[in-house]
C-alpha cells in the first residue's frame, strides 16, 4: 500500500546528485576519505556528559553567498541549504534556471533551535519571584528576535533552499523524526516513477549541537553519555549521539537525466516504510522483515547500510533482524556520523549510492562482529532506517545496469 | 453516468466523508449553520493571560479539553474528533481499520512553556542555565514529554486509533498544509497505490509564544475590540490575520471504489496545484508569478478553464499584502471574471486556522457546493477600492455553484490551490 517499488512500465529513477555536509567533512571526497580511514569526529566534552558529532567547519559563503540569507537562518537551515547546494552542484544543475524552475522538493525536517538565553532568562526570573500575569508575554515580546520564528519553522528549510538556490517547482516538508526521511524519498520516488515529476531534490538537515534537543531526548533517556562506542557495542550503555549533518539527493527520471547527459551514481529502485506498533518484543523486527520482503529480490552483490541509533530496544531489535540476513555486510551510519534524526535516511541513501559508484563498500568499524569486510563492488545496497521510538523505512539502491 | 477516470486518464478522486471543527463549533451541521448566519468565532483569549500582548483575541477551540494541556495534545484531540465524524459519514472500512494511508497536516511540534516551566521549578535554584535543565530531564520522570513532543506523535496516534495503513505522513507547508495533505491523498489514489486516503489537518496552537511570534512579524490584527470585528478580509481597514484553531478531515476515494461500495459522493477533488515562490521568506514575489502559476497549474490539473470556476474560496487572510496580491493574481488568471465570480473568505468568521486552513476551507467549499449557498465575508463594511472582487459581503448568497477554487498561500513561498466540484466532469 505504501511501497513505491518500480513497477513494469514505470520510469527508472536515478540518483544524479549528492550533497553532504557532515561531521566528517563537506563534499563526497572528504566524507569518503574519512570513511576509508575509519575516522570519527566526536565531541565528548563540549556537551558533557552528552556525546555529539559536531559539524566539520564549512565555508557557508560558498553555497549561501548573501550574509543576509545566512543571518536569517539558524544552524540547521544553513547546514541544509549548504548541502542542498552541493547536491545541485553534484547533479550539474546549479543555476540551471530551466530545471530549477520546475524541480520538486521533498524535505524531511524537524524544527529550529530555541534562543536558550530567552528560555533561561524567563525561567530564572520566575524562580526569583516574577509572577505577574503578563510576565511571560512581555519577556517574549521584548526578548525574542522577530525573525527567529522563521529560523524555527520546519518548512522554512525548504523555503531557504528555494530562496538561496532559486528553486521554483513544488515544495513539501515532512516531519516525524527518522521515518520522515524515508517518507520524503518514498514520495519523491513515487512521483517520478509515475511520471508526476521529472526531477526532485530530497533530503534533510540536522544540528545535533543543541541543548534544547538534548533536553527533549533526555526526557526519554535516549542520549549517549560519557563515552563514545560504535552503535552495535552500546547494548549495556545505550543511547544515540546526536550528529550534525545535511544530506541531499537529486533524483531524476532516467529519460530526463539522459536528455541532459547526466551520469547516475546509482538507481533508487524502491522505498518502503511502515509504522510498527512496537508493543511487544519482536514487533519492530517483524515489520523490518515485512519491509525487506517488499523490496525487489536482491540477486546481486548486496550490502546493508543501517541507520540504527544505538537507542534501546530498537537497536537490539534491528540487530535481530540483521542476523537473519547475515550474508549481507552491514555498515552503521550512526557509528560514523552520529544520529542525525530526519537526515539519517537520506544520508544512508547517499552513502549507498556513493559506495556503488565508487565500486566498494566503505570499511567496517565495529568490535562486535555485526559489521564484516566486503570484497568486491556492491551492486545492491539496502538502506534500513528504524526510528529510535517509532517508524521504519527501507530503500533499495542499485547499480545502473 | 460518469467515467471513473478524468480527462488525463487518471482515477477520479471523490470525497465520501468530512469532519470539521472550528471556533464556531464541532461538526458540519453546527459550523455550516453559523457560517451562513455570519457568526464569528473570534473572541478575547481566556486560556492564558493576555497582559502585555498587542493582540488579545483569537479563534480558540475552548470547548474541547485535554489534560494535561498542550497545543499538540489539543491538535491531536481535534484531529481525532473530526476523523471520527468523517469516518462515520463515509462508512468505510471497519472500526480501527481504515483501508488506506494517512496524510496529516500538523503544526511543527515543540516542548511548550508549561512543560519548560515545570522543569524550571524542578531545578530548585534561583540562577540556572540549560545544563541545569538537562541534568534533571532524565531518569524517566518526564518520559511522557518525549513521547508527546515527537513530531510524529499526532500522526502515530491517529494511525493507531483509526488503523490507517503504512507509514503515516506528517507534513507542514505552513498555511498551505491542509491543502497539501489533500493533494498527497489525491496523488496516491491517482497513482493507483490505494483506493482510499485519510487526509487530516489540525492546528491548536493558540499559545503565548505562537501569538508573540506572529505578532513580532506584524502579521496579526490588533483590532481587539470587539474581537468579532477583527478579521476584515478585502476591507480597506484590514490590518492582519486572526490566529485560530480548528481541524478538518476528508475521506478520499477513487470514484470507482466509492461507487462500487455504494458510498454517497460528497464532491470531487478535480484538481490540485502547487508552486513555490523563491522571492522571500514571508512575502510573495511582487509580480505574483508563483501564485498565478499555481492557479494555472490547478486549472490545468483539473482540465478546466477559468470560465468554469463559479466561486473562489479565497485565502483571504486580511493581511494588507495578501488580499491585494490575491486580487491581482486572480485577475491575471481570470481576467475580467475575477470581478464577477463570487469570492468569499471564511477567515472573516473562523480566523486563520493556519495548518488546518486548507482542509477546513476545502470542506466549507464542498458544503457550499452541497447547499448551493455561499457563506459571507463578514466585517465587509469598508471595501478596499483597489480590490475589485465580487465579495459575498456580510450576508450569505444563494448561487449556482458547480466548481470552487480554494487557495492557500503560506510562509516559505508555499502556494497551493484546489478545485472542488460536485460531480465528476
Amino acid at each position: 500500500m505504501t511501497d513505491t517499488a518500480s513497477k513494469p512500465g514505470q520510469t527508472e529513477v536515478w540518483i544524479t546528485g549528492i550533497g553532504l555536509a557532515t561531521s566528517l567533512g563537506e563534499g563526497l571526497d572528504a566524507n569518503w576519505g574519512a570513511l576509508q580511514e575509519k575516522r570519527i569526529n566526536v565531541d565528548e566534552k563540549g556537551f558533557a556528559p552528552y556525546v555529539v558529532h559536531p559539524l566539520t567547519p564549512v565555508s557557508f559563503d560558498s553555497q549561501i553567498p548573501k550574509k543576509g540569507d545566512q543571518r536569517q537562518m539558524e544552524a540547521w537551515q544553513r547546514i541544509g541549504t549548504y548541502a542542498a547546494g552541493l547536491a545541485l552542484d553534484s547533479a550539474g544543475i546549479k543555476g540551471n534556471k530551466d530545471i530549477l524552475s520546475k524541480i520538486d522538493m521533498v524535505v524531511a525536517a524537524g524544527g529550529g533551535e530555541r534562543d536558550l538565553n530567552v528560555d533561561t532568562g524567563v525561567l530564572t526570573a520566575e524562580a526569583k519571584g516574577a509572577n505577574a500575569p503578563g510576565f511571560l508575554n512581555e519577556r517574549l515580546m521584548s526578548d525574542l528576535r522577530p525573525t527567529l520564528f522563521l529560523a524555527q519553522l520546519s518548512n522554512l528549510l525548504a523555503g531557504n533552499i528555494a530562496i538561496v538556490h532559486g528553486l521554483g517547482g513544488t515544495s513539501r516538508t515532512f516531519m516525524g523524526e527518522e521515518v520522515a526521511g524515508a517518507d520524503a524519498a518514498r514520495i519523491a520516488l513515487a512521483r517520478i516513477a509515475s511520471g508526476e515529476s521529472d526531477i526532485a531534490l530530497v533530503g534533510g538537515s540536522h544540528n545535533g549541537e543543541r541543548k534544547d534537543l538534548l533536553v527533549l531526548y533526555e526526557f526519554g533517556d535516549f542520549n549517549l553519555k560519557d563515552k563514545f562506542t560504535p552503535v552495535w557495542a552500546r547494548k549495556d550503555h545505550a543511547g544515540f549521539a546526536l550528529g550534525s549533518a545535511g544530506a541531499f539527493l537529486v533524483l531524476e527520471s532516467k529519460a530526463h537525466a539522459q536528455a541532459r547527459g547526466a551520469k547516475p551514481f546509482a538507481r533508487l529502485s524502491s522505498v518502503v516504510a511502515d509504522l510498527a506498533r512496537r508493543k511487544q518484543p519482536g514487533d519492530m523486527a517483524a515489520t523490518l522483515e515485512q519491509l525487506w520482503a517488499k523490496l525487489p529480490r536482491c540477486e546481486g552483490k548486496g550490502a546493508i547500510i543501517s541507520g540504527a541509533t544505538g537507542a534501546e530496544p530498537a537497536t537490539s531489535e534491528e540487530r535481530d533482524f540483521l542476523k537473519g540476513h547475515a550474508d549481507f555486510p552491514v555498515r552503521s551510519t550512526g557509528t560514523m556520523f552520529g544520529h542525525t534524526m530526519e537526515t539519517q535516511f537520506p544520508l544512508g541513501i547517499a552513502l549507498a549510492a556513493l559506495s556503488i559508484s565508487r565500486g566498494a563498500l566503505f570499511p567496517p568499524n565495529d568490535s562486535t562482529g555485526t559489521e564484516i569486510e566486503m570484497q568486491g563492488a556492491p551492486t545492491q545496497i539496502v538502506v534500513v532506517g528504524a526510528g529510535h521510538w517509532r517508524g521504519e523505512g527501507m530503500a533499495l539502491v542499485e547499480a545502473v545496469s | 453516468m460518469t467515467a471513473p477516470r478524468d480527462k488525463l486518464g487518471r482515477p477520479v478522486v471523490v470525497v465520501t466523508g468530512m469532519g470539521i471543527m472550528t471556533s464556531l463549533g464541532a461538526g458540519k451541521a453546527d459550523n455550516w449553520a453559523k457560517l451562513v448566519a455570519g457568526e464569528s468565532g473570534i473572541r478575547t483569549i481566556t486560556r492564558f493571560p493576555v497582559d502585555g500582548l498587542k493582540t488579545t483575541m483569537a479563534g480558540t477551540v475552548d470547548f474541547v479539553s485535554v489534560d494535561p494541556f498542550s497545543s499538540t495534545a489539543l491538535s491531536e484531540r481535534m484531529a481525532e474528533l473530526v476523523t471520527e465524524e468523517a469516518l462515520e459519514q463515509a462508512g468505510i472500512g471497519a472500526k480501527a481499520d481504515f483501508p488506506g494511508p494517512l496524510f496529516l497536516a500538523v503544526a511543527p511540534v515543540e516542548v511548550e512553556w508549561p512543560q519548560r516551566r515545570e522543569l524550571g521549578r524542578a531545578v530548585g535554584a534561583l540562577d540556572f542555565n540549560y545544563d541545569d535543565l538537562l541534568r534533571i530531564s532524565g531518569g524517566g520522570k518526564y518520559s511522557a514529554y518525549h513521547h508527546r513532543f515527537m513530531f510524529g506523535s499526532v500522526a502515530a496516534h491517529l494511525a493507531e486509533t483509526f488503523g490507517t495503513k503504512g507509514s503515516p505522513i506528517s507534513l507542514s507547508t505552513a498555511c498551505a498544509s491542509g491543502a497539501t495533505s489533500i493533494q498527497l491523498g489525491v496523488e496516491a489514489i491517482r497513482r493507483g497505490e490505494t483506493d482510499a486516503a485519510l487526509c487530516v489537518a489540525t492546528d491548536g496552537t493558540v499559545n503565548p509564544e505562537a501569538l508573540v511570534r506572529f505578532s513580532l512579524l506584524s502579521a496579526l490584527s490588533t483590532q481587539n475590540d470587539p474581537p468579532q470585528a477583527a478579521s476584515r478580509p478585502f476591507s480597506k481597514n484590514r490590518d492582519g490575520f486572526v490566529m485560530a484553531e480548528g481541524a478538518g478531515a476528508l475521506v478520499l476515494e477513487s470514484y470507482e471504489a466509492a461507487t462500487a461500495r455504494g458510498a454517497k459522493i460528497l464532491g470531487v477533488i478535480a484538481g490540485c496545484g502547487e508552486l513555490t515562490d523563491s522571492f522571500h521568506r514571508t512575502r510573495s514575489s511582487p509580480d505574483g508569478k508563483p501564485i498565478i502559476g499555481c492557479m494555472n497549474k490547478t486549472l490545468a490539473d483539473a482540465g478546466m478553464t477559468p470560465d468554469q470556476i463559479d466561486h473562489i474560496n479565497a485565502h483571504g487572510t486580511a493581511t494588507p499584502e495578501n488580499d491585494k496580491m490575491e486580487f491581482n493574481t486572480t485577475s491575471a488568471v481570470f481576467g475580467e471574471l475575477a470581478q464577477k465570480i463570487p469570492v468569499t473568505s471564511n477567515k472573516s468568521m473562523v480566523g486563520h486556522t493556519i495548518s488546518a486552513a486548507g482542509a477546513v476551507e476545502a470542506i466549507f467549499s464542498l458544503l457550499t457546493l452541497e447547499h448551493q449557498r455561499i457563506p459571507p465575508t463578514i466585517n465587509y463594511e469598508t471595501p478596499d477600492p483597489t480590490i475589485l472582487f465580487n465579495v459575498v459581503g456580510n450576508k450569505a448568497r444563494d448561487a449556482r455553484v458547480t466548481a470552487v477554487m480554494s487557495n492557500s498561500f503560506g510562509f516559505g513561498g508555499q502556494n497551493a490551490s484546489l478545485i472542488l466540484t460536485r460531480e465528476p466532469a
